[in-house]
């Protein structure tokens, strides 16, 4: 597209007071947790490690990362084994009914987090709890895989329909039967979708509170709830300050993999062209 | 194997289709389709999008079943089989690569899927390979290579598992013309080398003229007629066939009558017609019909003249450029002329 230059100026600053507006505050953040003084004074004066040493010795804190990791685990397992089935029969099969079960598996990721909150709430006491299974880490696994499921469904979905069926008749063409096709060629190409969808589906999980507050019984406190209940506690500051540093930097990685593995807009000039 | 079936094995038909039919939902795509192959023929399915061809290869290789009707293989009726028990291949129209593997290992999978040993794959799959003018290439991945190499990869993948029946649909498709055209010859060499019968699918129908032992031409899921080619080219046994293989050039009801002095639909191949003064005397064994020429549409090697006849209606006539030059030609715009045929290349087509 030809623009003035003008308009390339104007779109240029834009961009970057956007981009400033995002990122200043995750900055400002990275720089207090080493920040000597208890209540950020700024500019900061002195420096410290101590809140990255004492966070990383907090018994709180490492409870409460461990559950966060198993919850996350667990979600993102059921994720991929329901998210790519639903993948697979919508992109693989006509049948009745397969437009309004896309619409159903996507719904729950755009609803409101306390009402997909409350719901299970609900259901899990009029259910669950009958049956002896209490209030835990389990039902908060369920309560995350049902948006968990979206995202590994849509990056899956998306891979099949770009790759088409052909690669699949072709194997079979070639004497293959549909367990070893699916072996050779069907996982292969939606591999890397997979993998980025779990990541992305963990990354939900991780910071998850709202429906978490929901489906958590009394003992079990994840990372954002841990965060949450001692924000406004005194001397706590620092420490959740370096939590959170620490859960910025660990998360770049991953996510930035996941769009590069996904089929996102960024993907498709590079997947389109040839060398 | 029966005994009625081994008699059909040794009757030389690769392929009997019977009553062939297939519906989606409403949509009749084949309908009663009739149609024997011999071993080592190159036949073509020739016809407009649409028109089932596609969906006649798709149930042979497998991917489709058939609604109603027979498929036999080599005398074995395989209608319901699926497509990894069928002893046939195909070259699939965009290919259908294995992205994450390598030439070689494209070629070398449905050796490996059979069971054949490693060297005993690595060496046919380098010679198919070779058979394509690809040796050297077996290390690449697809992405790496030009379409006219993919092809001739699929083309190996296809071979190297010495099908009984090779299918093959719309393979050049997507090439340019002077590499489709240099495809065309080459496949047509390398199934005379293999002795395998092609079943090649196209709605080009210079590339059947070109390629073809026999052409069977589809229309709305039925076959027009089958045939050599210059069967097809010159007897065009319906209107269809007639335009859709060459250019439609039909003399009709009233205007045959004047023309001919007989009832019914003729075709005449443009080429057969040659363009003379108003005042040019027919032989004893010509017919002749006087116009105006409408067009003039010069092509570099010949020139089309497009011709508003006095009955009523149009032809159109090919002329080589042998001795008359483009500026030549595009003056005879609107002038008077008279068309000139030999009798014998009218060919009388049904409605």
């Amino acid at each position: 597209m030809n623009l003035s230059k003008s308009a390339r100026w104007g779109l240029t600053a834009i961009t970057g007071i956007v981009l400033v507006f995002i990122y200043f505050p995750l900055l400002v953040v990275l720089i207090n947790s080493f920040n000597a003084s208890k209540v950020f004074s700024w500019p900061p004066t002195s420096w410290t490690t101590q809140w990255w040493s004492k966070a990383a010795t907090n018994e709180g804190v490492r409870s409460a990362l461990l559950t966060s990791v198993k919850a996350g685990i667990g979600a993102t397992l059921i994720a991929i084994v329901l998210g790519s089935m639903v993948a697979f029969a919508v992109a693989r099969y006509d049948f009745f009914g397969r437009d309004s079960i896309s619409f159903l598996v996507i719904l729950p990721i755009a609803l409101p987090g306390i009402i997909t909150g409350i719901a299970l709430n609900a259901s899990f006491s009029t259910v669950l709890v009958p049956l002896g299974i209490s209030f835990g880490l389990f039902t908060v696994i369920l309560g995350h895989a049902t948006f968990c499921i979206v995202v590994v469904f849509n990056n899956v979905v998306a891979r099949l329909r770009r790759t088409g069926s052909s690669l699949e008749e072709a194997a079979m063409d070639l004497g293959a039967g549909p367990f070893q096709t699916f072996r050779d060629v069907t996982f292969p190409a939606v591999r890397s979708a997979l993998v980025a969808g779990a990541l992305l589906a963990f990354a939900l999980s991780f910071d998850e509170i709202v429906v978490t507050s929901f489906t958590a019984g009394p003992g079990v406190e994840t990372l954002p709830q841990w965060i949450f209940n001692n924000l406004f506690r005194p001397n706590q500051g620092p420490i959740i300050n370096a939590v959170a540093a620490a859960l910025l930097i660990a998360f770049i990685a991953p996510v930035y993999l996941a769009m590069r593995m996904s089929d996102g807009p960024s993907r498709v000039v590079q997947v389109g062209a040839e060398p | 194997m029966g005994d009625e079936s081994a008699a059909n094995a040794r009757d030389g038909v690769a392929v009997r289709l019977r009553g062939l039919r297939k519906t989606f939902g409403e949509v009749v795509a084949v309908d009663s389709v009739d149609l024997d192959i011999a071993d080592g023929e190159f036949l073509t399915l020739l016809g407009p999008s649409g028109s089932g061809k596609t969906t006649v290869l798709r149930m042979i290789a497998g991917f489709e079943l058939p609604t109603a009707g027979l498929i036999e293989l080599d005398g074995t009726d395989v209608s319901t089989l699926p497509p990894f028990q069928r002893d046939v291949n195909t070259v699939f129209q965009d290919y259908a690569l294995f992205p994450h593997l390598t030439v070689q290992e494209n070629v070398e999978y449905g050796l490996k899927v059979k069971g054949v040993g490693k060297q005993d794959r690595r060496t046919r799959a380098t010679q198919a390979l070779a058979s394509v003018q690809l040796e050297g290439y077996g290390n690449r991945k697809p992405n790496e290579m030009s379409g006219g190499q993919r092809q001739r990869v699929a083309l190996a993948r296809a071979l190297v598992n010495r099908p009984k029946v090779l299918l093959l649909d719309e393979p050049l498709g997507a090439l340019d013309l002077k590499l489709r055209e240099q495809m065309q010859v080459e496949l047509k060499a390398i199934q005379r080398d293999v002795g395998i019968t092609f079943i090649f699918v196209t709605h080009d129908q210079e590339e059947a003229l070109t390629m073809s032992d026999r052409i069977a031409v589809f229309n709305a899921g039925r076959i027009e007629q089958v045939g050599s080619p210059a069967d097809v080219y010159e007897r065009p046994s319906t209107e269809f066939v007639a335009g859709f293989v060459g250019t439609s050039n039909l003399l009709r009801d009233e205007t045959a009558r004047k023309v001919l002095g007989a009832q019914g639909v003729y075709s005449i191949r443009p080429e057969k017609i040659s363009i003379a003064e108003p005042a040019a005397e027919p032989a004893m064994h010509e017919h002749h019909v006087d116009g105006t020429v409408a067009e003039v549409i010069y092509v570099g090697d010949a020139t089309r003249y497009v011709v508003d006849i006095d009955p009523g209606g149009r032809l159109v006539a090919l002329s080589q450029n042998a001795t008359a030059s483009s500026s030549q030609v595009l003056e005879k715009r609107g002038e008077r002329v008279r068309l000139i045929w030999d009798r014998a290349y009218e060919y009388k087509v049904h409605d």
